[in-house]
């Protein structure tokens, strides 16, 4: 029950969060909506000669990304090469999700179970590779991993190969290049979950007859649950979109998304598709972040 | 009558923390048999060892040396989930991701027992500490007094042979930490489980136990019913940390002890210095020329409701404190300075042993 004078109070107090959210509603709409918009507008038109666009409607855009027009007849067809493009992007993006979270998830408990002292030190080990430019770093992985690289002449050197292991330009050396990358987006919020999670809880497992795995998979994994999802989003979303690693790792053939897009909008000038393609790639991460969401504030189901 | 069978029993445990000259003995070769489905406790002031006694049987520590045997076995080396013991932990340490009743099954379904008996045990552990309607609620839902019914029926329901509870009140404000009090004592009269309780909380221990066993310092002070550690305590710290105490230091000539001001009692002590006890309630407060009476000054006066505390000062300076009950009708009627007499009947006075000669009972 609320009197007129609770009311007016509540309405004031609405109008003056409104404008002081103003600032912030304008970068959202003129910096982030804006941008996006154009780039919608854009995959509705016609492609022009030498890049840019025509005001024209037309869908060409869109079909684009999954048919290509035969030279010869004109006939459309399925365009194998996008869709290979798509699925290595998917592809890898998953990989690398899974990758970081196993090197991730012991990295980030070792640190949450140091002394509160040494933790800042192993954090601030894990965020050093953030001060060097990516392209930098990717450079350096590509130094470790071409076939004069460190590793192969270690290995050789060794004895345990005779010939380099071809590894630059394959779909694996994106693989690591893009976990090493993106490792410390895994390991931080995973450390932030450990880090709250009451170690307690492990002797209460273990007392309850659960073996180390059992704790593992019933106690820990589902309490750090949020950590995981947060730390798969924020691997998985660049991963899907990666342009450095992928044209530095994976040479001209080993294509991912965005390098599909980058491509339209410079030696295909097709800028529709590449718009299209964009427009593909946030739906995609759309419908990723819902599922990962849904699985994150799901409810546990009972057991037994 | 036969004595049941001993249900745990810890033999020479030594257990230090620390490496070389830093290493500090938190248990000084502790030997204790606690019966079956007996209610023992485990006394002591913080950092006296008796957490990490009790942290030895659940198998969350290794003794340094020394053997834990459980109904005969030695478990000295078996991690915590391949014994038949379960603790109720100070902090309860639920799991939070799951409902009140997934907790309480927890413990059945890592024993892979089969669903209709998981389902079965759960229903009745809710029952047997009243939760039947919080089943499905979050344990971050529920009040204190909830969750520590939680935890005990989780940790209940695997059956185990000793349940160990880790001051499992200390949480609780004092009208709730009374009914558990009950409560626990309930729970193990029905299940007929061994509990081994660990607290610091002197009225506690005397009012829940079947059995105390006093500790200090790593070492056990004094194991017995409530009755004979309150009315024979072996030294002079159980005396002092169970209940009020009054010492009395007084010198002994084999049969007859002589106090500081003169007086002098029939008891067969040891020849040199003695220490006797007495409890302020077994005090008597009579005329300063009273038959048997030491003089004495009384210094304050306390008042508490049910009795009224005096603090009195004998002719040589030795400090005591009586308590009487104060009457139906108004409160004890002794004044601050009055000159009294003090009655000490011979047959409340005990004898206290050293500290360092104690032997278990």
């Amino acid at each position: 029950m609320s009197s007129d004078g609770e009311n007016a109070a509540e309405a004031a107090r609405t109008r003056s969060a409104w404008l002081l959210s103003t600032p912030a509603l304008i970068v959202l709409v003129f910096a982030a909506s804006g941008p996006l918009l154009i780039v919608l507008a854009y995959s509705f038109l016609t492609p022009g000669k030498y890049g840019n666009v025509i005001w024209d409607f037309d869908l060409s855009g869109w079909i684009g990304i999954l048919y290509t027009r035969d030279i010869f007849d004109g006939t459309l067809k399925l365009a194998d090469a996008h869709l290979s493009i798509f699925w290595r992007s998917v592809k890898l993006s998953i990989l690398t999700t899974a990758i970081t979270f196993a090197v991730g998830f012991p990295t980030a408990w070792f640190i949450a179970t140091r002394p509160s002292k040494q933790r800042a030190f192993w954090l601030f080990l894990i965020t050093i590779p953030f001060w060097t430019n990516l392209l930098i770093r990717t450079v350096a992985i590509n130094e470790v991993i071409r076939n004069e690289g460190l590793l192969n002449t270690f290995l050789i050197w060794l004895g345990v190969i005779s010939e380099p292991i071809r590894i630059i330009y394959t779909d694996t050396a994106v693989l690591i290049g893009m976990a090493y990358v993106y490792l410390p987006l895994m390991v931080l919020p995973l450390f932030a979950a450990i880090d709250r999670f009451d170690m307690r809880l492990l002797e209460a497992g273990y007392d309850l007859y659960a073996s180390r795995w059992r704790v593992l998979r019933r106690v820990i994994l589902p309490i750090v649950k949020p950590g995981i999802v947060a730390g798969s989003i924020l691997v998985f979303v660049p991963s899907l979109g990666a342009y450095v690693t992928p044209r530095v790792l994976g040479g001209g053939k080993n294509m991912m998304i965005g390098n599909f897009i980058e491509l339209q909008f410079g030696q295909g000038r097709n800028w529709p598709l590449g718009a299209a393609l964009s427009m593909t790639l946030l739906l995609v991460v759309m419908v990723a972040l819902l599922f990962y969401v849904r699985a994150a504030t799901k409810e546990s189901t009972p057991h037994g | 009558m036969t004595e049941p069978p001993i249900a745990v029993e810890a033999r020479n445990v030594v257990k230090s923390f620390g490496q070389g000259a830093m290493a500090v003995k938190a248990l000084d070769d502790v030997s204790v048999n606690i019966r079956q489905g007996e209610f023992f406790t485990l006394l002591g002031p913080s950092g006296c060892g008796k957490t990490t006694l009790l942290r030895l049987i659940a198998g969350f520590e290794t003794p340094t040396s020394g053997q834990i045997l459980l109904d005969g076995s030695d478990i000295t080396h078996l991690p915590p989930n391949k014994r038949a013991v379960n603790t109720v932990f100070q902090s309860y340490a639920l799991f939070p991701h799951l409902s009140v009743a997934q907790n309480i099954a927890f413990g059945l379904e890592m024993q892979d027992r089969p669903r209709a008996e998981v389902k079965e045990t759960v229903a009745r552990m809710l029952a047997l500490v009243k939760l039947e309607a919080m089943a499905d609620r979050k344990t971050s839902q529920l009040s204190g007094g909830q969750q520590q019914r939680v935890a005990l029926a989780r940790a209940l329901a695997p059956a185990p042979k000793v349940l160990l509870l880790d001051e499992p009140l200390s949480a609780l404000d004092l009208k709730l930490r009374k009914e558990m009090q009950i409560e626990l004592k309930r729970l193990q009269m029905e299940t007929g489980i061994t509990f081994v309780f660990v607290t610091h909380d002197q009225e506690e221990a005397l009012t829940m136990s079947d059995r105390i066993a006093v500790m200090s310092a790593g070492h056990i002070q004094q194991i017995g019913s409530p009755r004979d550690i309150y009315n024979h305590p072996a030294n002079r710290f159980v005396a002092s940390f169970i209940g009020e105490t009054n010492f009395l230091t007084g010198h002994s000539d084999g049969n007859r002890v002589t106090l500081g001001n003169g007086a002098s009692f029939d008891l067969a002590a040891p020849k040199g210095a003695v220490t006797l006890a007495i409890r302020p309630e077994q005090l008597r407060i009579v005329a300063r020329d009273g038959a048997g009476a030491m003089p004495a000054t009384v210094n304050s006066t306390v008042y508490f409701g049910t009795d009224t505390h005096l603090h009195l000062q004998l002719s040589d300076g030795t400090e005591m404190v009586a308590r009487l009950q104060n009457p139906a009708s108004g409160e004890v009627k002794v004044q601050k300075g009055a000159d009294v007499g003090v009655v000490v009947a011979q047959s409340a006075l005990q004898i206290l042993g050293d500290q360092a000669d104690v032997v278990g009972r």
